[in-house]
């Protein structure tokens, strides 16, 4: 049975431990709770057979860390995630997911969402069995992910889509496909993360359809995308099942993305990779080139020495043009077809600078088609200028 | 298409002509009807722990409703793990409906949707069992869900916060015996299907949907007529029925719209709370990508079972649509909640209906 506990004037404290009455517990506690209140699960394993879901405003639930306080959904009969939230200013802290069938957390359609030290977990290693998403916040303004770990999903370990409004920092991120994923969304900060050992370290993607598109406005800064080479585990028919082993970040087309002052290295195919959504569309509304992206002041490690040619064709056609001398960064070149011939405006070009010994690939269409013609610029120093520092991301994080 | 329609107005009139002696029995015995409802349902603040406490019922184990409660049924209901639905509705006594074409009825605050789950195990050995009652309440703050579970004595039902997991057995119209962990909602739940840009709506009663003949106690009778016998709503009422999903004579396209719509299209629509996959399946939807066709998924994960798209016409086996229909794993199926067991005669249908898209 749950405690209550009088914590401030006006808020409560409801206290839960793992029973065998678990689940009932803690959704009637969920359910029954006033703005202000918090939720917490003490230490010990929550063995749960339904998904739990949060309505209610101003709730906080906190467990007594992530390694001490851990939901394990293993044996979950129906719900399609761990907890979803559906409530503004919610506070998730200290906790595990487990197991979780399908996504472990996912939260839609708040205002402020802070995810503080919690961590979503398959605990059988990469597989396509897993869920999807570890923390997955959607179609949410400002939205705080701090200290978290998300290890072994199928899709991404922390996704944010349709959003805006967003840090990412001290987080880690490994052995999913993606390790973090910035998908359609509007100011974004990510920084001070560890992306390792994923399919994919950091991917800033956008895709048609949908109701939020357009991505813009995201700094991926002082992150780690270190030895991302574990090997694409998604299943068919997701996006990032195209994303081949061993790359470091992904800028799919977004426009204003700034990658500076990371560490990226020990990717088996290539560190940085600027690219065109490669599908087909009728969406009149989508734009599929990344524009105005800028790359400055990181520092790269070993890449490309085990290119992975078994997904999409980024690692085969990167692999031809370099005559298997693999680049540091790579953009496809695509653009409209007015621009290919007449130049890009001159604030939408990519901006490489500062970026130490690094080496580059970026593909001439026309070049590429026609024989006899240059495919590909090679010399990084092309792509030189002034860097236009994108503003920092901003919102009160004490709600 | 067009015939069909002629046919279904010209059996309206028919309709309207038989139920005209019966319409003016209603008309004369509704004046007479009195509230016996106890509790203020405009003013809700705290659910009562049973059901019983409302009065919506003479006779709860038979669910024989009350004067001013009346029963309701609809052309093409969604899919509940094969159980029975008793409907009944309550609406103010003096108060009138708004219709708005193609949307559910408005309804006057304070009443009340009612719906009993059940297993009436008509076609074998076992006992009828009553499972919950849903309510949804139209209160002066908006609509507001609770669930009541019955008891094993099925004399009554209680308040179900966190929702309830029901191991139980039924009778299937083949009269074979199925095992089944049914599970009674909690109030989030609700929520996620009956949400739409964050305000809760009930689903079922459009009048498209309503637009039948159902056996009153006083007789047979289409449920419009008998709505607006009731003094609820106008006669005419610009509104095409349906087509019936089990309807074997509808087209296949209508049947398989209908059958989505219900199923799918109140949480994939623009504002539902499937809409971040850009999925929409609601009746009204019309442009194929939307609807699945030659779509990728968003973020299905391993719920698109290594297939491409949602919908490959003339393939319904490449269509992550059918896997997730088929699928009882909670991290794959469709939909998401409310049901444990596959609908064999939907899967049927949408089948068909892709093979031959």
């Amino acid at each position: 049975m749950p405690l209550f506990l009088s914590g401030t004037l006006f808020s409560a404290v409801h206290i839960i431990q793992p029973s065998e009455n678990a689940y009932e517990d803690i959704q009637e506690a969920l359910i029954l709770a006033e703005p202000g209140d918090v939720i917490r699960l003490t230490a010990g394993i929550f063995y749960l057979q339904d998904s739990l879901s949060l309505d209610v405003e101003e709730v906080q639930i906190e467990g007594e860390g992530m390694d001490q306080t851990i939901l394990n959904f293993a044996d979950q009969q129906s719900g399609a995630q761990g907890l979803s939230v559906t409530s503004d200013n919610v506070t998730l802290q200290d906790f595990s997911i487990q197991n979780a069938k399908g996504d472990a957390i996912k939260v839609k359609g708040v205002t402020n969402i802070k995810f503080l030290r919690v961590k979503t977990e398959w605990t059988n290693g990469p597989s396509p069995k897993n869920g999807a998403y570890g923390l997955y916040p959607v179609e949410s303004t400002n939205v705080l992910i701090d200290g978290c770990v998300a290890i072994g999903a199928s899709d991404a370990g922390i996704y944010v889509g349709q959003s805006q409004n967003i840090i990412v920092r001290n987080s880690r991120a490994e052995f999913n496909v993606a390790g973090i994923e910035i998908e359609n969304s509007y100011y974004a900060d990510v920084y001070n993360n560890i992306a390792t050992n994923n399919t994919g370290g950091i991917l800033v993607f956008d895709l048609p359809g949908l109701p939020q598109q357009g991505g813009h406005h995201v700094r991926v800064f002082s992150n780690r995308s270190i030895g991302n080479n574990t090997d694409n585990f998604a299943p068919e028919g997701n996006i990032v099942g195209e994303v081949p082993r061993g790359t470091g970040i992904i800028v799919q087309a977004n426009s204003d993305v700034e990658i500076f002052n990371n560490e990226i290295g020990d990717n088996d195919t290539v560190n940085i990779a600027v690219v065109t959504y490669g599908n087909e569309t009728d969406d009149k509304t989508y734009y599929p080139h990344p524009k105005s992206i800028q790359i400055h002041g990181n520092k790269f490690g070993p890449t490309g020495y085990n290119p992975d040619t078994s997904k999409g064709e980024l690692a085969q056609i990167l692999f031809d043009l370099s005559g298997g001398n693999m680049p540091d960064i790579f953009w496809d070149g695509l653009l409209p077809i007015s621009q290919l011939i007449f130049g890009q405006p001159e604030n939408e070009k990519m901006i490489i600078s500062n970026n130490g010994d690094a080496s580059l690939l970026a593909i001439k269409p026309i070049g590429y088609m026609v024989p006899f013609l240059e495919p590909a610029i090679l010399d990084i120093n092309e792509f030189d200028g002034e860097i236009s520092p994108l503003a920092k991301v901003e919102f009160d994080e004490n709600f | 298409m067009e015939k069909s329609r002629r046919l279904q107005k010209l059996s309206l009139m028919k309709i309207f002509k038989q139920s005209f002696l019966l319409f003016f029995f209603i008309v004369c015995f509704s004046s007479q009807i009195e509230g016996a409802i106890e509790i203020d349902l405009k003013n809700f603040s705290k659910a009562p722990k049973f059901l019983s406490e409302f009065g919506f019922f003479e006779d709860m184990k038979n669910q024989i409703p009350a004067e001013s409660v009346h029963p309701y049924s609809l052309v093409s209901p969604l899919f509940s793990d094969q159980t029975d639905k008793l409907r009944f509705v309550y609406v103010p006594k003096g108060e009138k409906l708004s219709y708005v074409k193609n949307k559910v009825f408005i309804f006057p605050v304070g009443s009340t949707l009612i719906k009993t789950f059940a297993y009436l195990n008509k076609n074998g050995p076992l006992k009828e069992q009553l499972l919950e009652t849903r309510l949804l309440i139209n209160t002066n703050e908006g609509w507001k869900a609770i669930s009541y579970v019955w008891n094993e004595e099925q004399t009554d039902a209680k308040r179900a916060i966190a929702g309830a997991t029901i191991p139980t057995s039924f009778i299937d119209s083949q009269g074979e015996l199925v095992d089944v962990r049914y599970r009674a909602p909690n109030q989030n739940q609700c929520k996620e299907c009956h949400q739409v840009n964050k305000v809760m709506t009930p689903i079922g009663p459009k009048a498209r949907n309503m637009n039948k003949v159902l056996s009153y106690q006083s007789g047979e009778m289409n449920q419009l007529l008998y709505w607006a016998a009731l003094g609820w709503i106008d006669q005419k009422l610009d509104s095409t029925p349906i087509s019936s999903y089990t309807d074997v004579n509808a087209s296949l396209d209508d049947r398989a719209r209908a059958y989505l719509d219900i199923n799918c299209g109140h949480c994939h629509i623009p504002g539902g709370s499937a809409d971040t996959t850009g999925l929409y399946l609601n009746l009204m939807e019309k442009n194929n990508k939307q609807l699945g066709i030659y779509k990728k998924p968003v973020a299905a994960g391993r719920a698109s079972g290594n297939l491409k798209y949602s919908i490959v016409p003339g393939h319904s086996n490449d269509s992550i649509m059918l896997f997730r229909m088929e699928s009882l794993d909670p991290g794959i199926m469709m939909p998401e909640s409310g049901r444990a067991l596959a609908d064999e005669a939907g899967i049927k249908l949408i089948k068909d209906w892709i093979n031959k898209l």
